[in-house]
């Protein structure tokens, strides 16, 4: 098949004939553009159709939660990190909590560490569906957003459920959770996996094989696998390129390694592997398998107090630790130091979402402009966490 | 590969430039001279059996004295990790660009500059990533005083001046 855009030593392979031959023009690609997915400004340069640059500006919603980490107490930090990634919050505290409590070396208790599970497996399906459905309006199909949205909504309610709260949750604290399951709030966990896994089939019939969509997602913004590493990308985005590696199975934290999942991985079905295509079907392949991983915390989950572990006052002795998570974006850092004292002294957070746009300038290249708006949509960014 | 191994293969080919391994902590570090970091970080990555082809996380921190980076690798191939640090003063904050080993640290470096006044040398484009090209200062110092405001955009609000004053 042939490549239209691959590295960018070869992807100025369309020539165009110099009577053609136009003046660069310079486009500003947002920041307020719906299909930048929040406040990202893209300086295109661009020579008729064809990018010849792409250079981000970000910062547009740099909330300063770096610092502000610095001046509250550690329980106080976990509303803050749901804030970052907004479409991912169970994720992001849970995170933060993992990393707190190994430097406490506090051991959490076993029904709170199933319960971590499964909203943050939500989560995962949950910020997938609005990938979903997003992306879908980035190259021009209107329904799948609605689907996408249909199914959120059962999973918010269950959130609502537990937490209180539909978007920001402060659930997951450190040392537990901050409320047990409501009763009969797990057989409702059960009948939403029984109602959702027959939709997979309704998006793939929509917009996965439709054939549109196809041709405006295969081959398009092709990143190939040892670049992707090179550019520290991670979750889907790097799986996408064919790269096996999923930290809830090279790195396992929490109790992943008790359950029975696959890690999807990009294979070229539609174009070549890495293309945008293959990033768009590792997510909704994701979705299966985290449903697949819910079903089975819900069977095993034990009796027991979900708020046994958690301390009263947080003690986190002097030190420092990197922690890393899988979140639906990719690999989710936490760079924490320690003094002993009472707030922490540095929180650096590497955010997946970060690292995922920076290889933007690299793939766009030699794109078609309204193909930029494909690729940057397959990378699944969310500005609330590269900004911070 | 252990820690220790991999400070035994950095000591044996960089000698002085390694200035310390410390194990006893939770993950261990090995502390590297700040104008050597291109060629140790090279190293890392092309050597056969290191392979650090991963750069996880590279943080700017203040040490209140000095300003520290830290590097977080990771070996896809061999599943291994390490973390190197390096420390610079105030007065020359020069570290040497890894942009070109790892295109992660591209913009993790940018960001350690913005925030915290880290100059990397031979970056290969090294602007503030997340603050406005004009801004002043470095907020993450811990010595840093926000201005009042910018470009008539008032940034500190009236009751955190005042609280801030009561504190002092």
């Amino acid at each position: 098949m042939a490549q239209t855009n691959n590295f960018p030593e070869t992807r100025f392979e369309l020539e165009i004939p110099d009577p053609l031959k136009t003046d660069e023009f310079i486009l500003n690609m947002g920041p307020q553009h719906p299909s930048t997915h929040g406040v990202l400004r893209v300086l295109l340069k661009t020579d008729g159709e064809i990018v010849e640059s792409a250079t981000p500006y970000i910062g547009y919603l740099h909330r300063t939660f770096e610092k502000h980490a610095e001046r509250m107490t550690w329980p106080q930090v976990v509303p803050y990190v749901d804030r970052m990634d907004y479409l991912a919050s169970m994720n992001n505290s849970l995170g933060y909590a993992l990393a707190v409590e190994k430097m406490m070396g506090l051991e959490v208790n076993e029904r709170a560490q199933y319960l971590r599970i499964i909203v943050s497996e939500l989560n995962r399906i949950a910020s997938h569906l609005v990938f979903l459905g997003t992306y879908g309006l980035d190259v021009g199909a209107f329904t799948p957003f609605l689907y996408g949205f249909r199914e959120r909504e059962r999973i918010i309610d269950l959130f609502e459920e537990i937490s209180g709260g539909r978007l920001l949750y402060n659930y997951i604290w450190i040392g537990g959770v901050a409320f047990d399951a409501p009763d009969g709030w797990l057989e409702k966990v059960n009948e939403f996996c029984d109602y959702f896994e027959p939709k997979i089939k309704e998006y793939n019939d929509l917009l996965t094989f439709n054939k549109i969509f196809i041709e405006r997602t295969a081959n398009v913004g092709v990143i190939p696998a040892d670049l992707a590493i090179n550019y520290g990308l991670s979750g889907p985005t790097l799986r996408g390129s064919g790269v096996n590696f999923d930290l809830r199975k090279n790195d396992p934290y929490c109790i992943y390694d008790r359950f029975d999942f696959n890690v999807c991985i990009g294979k070229g079905e539609q174009g070549t592997v890495g293309d945008s295509w293959d990033r768009y079907y590792v997510r909704i392949e994701e979705m299966v398998e985290s449903a697949k991983i819910i079903r089975q915390a819900v069977n095993q989950i034990p009796d027991g107090d979900a708020k046994e572990t958690v301390p009263r006052n947080v003690r986190v002795p002097a030190g420092e630790i990197y922690f890393r998570t899988e979140t639906p974006r990719g690999e989710l850092g936490y760079y924490i130091v320690s003094d002993g004292g009472k707030n922490p002294v540095r929180v650096k957070v590497r955010a997946p979402a970060f690292c995922n746009l920076s290889i933007l300038p690299a793939v766009a290249r030699g794109t078609m402009v309204a193909d930029l708006v494909a690729i940057l949509g397959s990378l699944d960014i969310v500005l609330g966490e590269i900004d911070r | 590969m252990e820690a220790k191994e991999i400070y035994q293969r950095l000591k044996d080919a960089f000698q002085d430039d390694i200035l310390e391994f410390n194990a006893e902590v939770l993950q261990p570090f090995i502390k590297i001279s700040p104008d050597k970091t291109e060629e140790i970080a090279q190293f890392l990555r092309d050597e056969d059996d290191l392979e650090f082809d991963y750069l996880m996380c590279l943080s700017g921190l203040d040490l209140g004295e000095n300003l520290g980076v830290v590097y977080h690798l990771y070996s896809m191939k061999f599943n291994h990790k390490i973390v190197l640090k390096t420390e610079v003063s105030k007065e020359q904050p020069n570290v040497n660009s890894v942009a070109d080993i790892w295109r992660t640290a591209d913009w993790h470096e940018r960001e350690a500059y913005d925030l915290l006044g880290i100059n990397f040398v031979n970056h290969p484009d090294l602007r503030r990533i997340l603050l406005p090209d004009d801004w002043e200062g470095h907020p993450l110092r811990k010595d840093y005083q926000p201005p009042k405001s910018w470009h008539g955009i008032p940034v500190t609000l009236a009751n955190e001046e005042e609280q801030d004053g009561a504190n002092e």
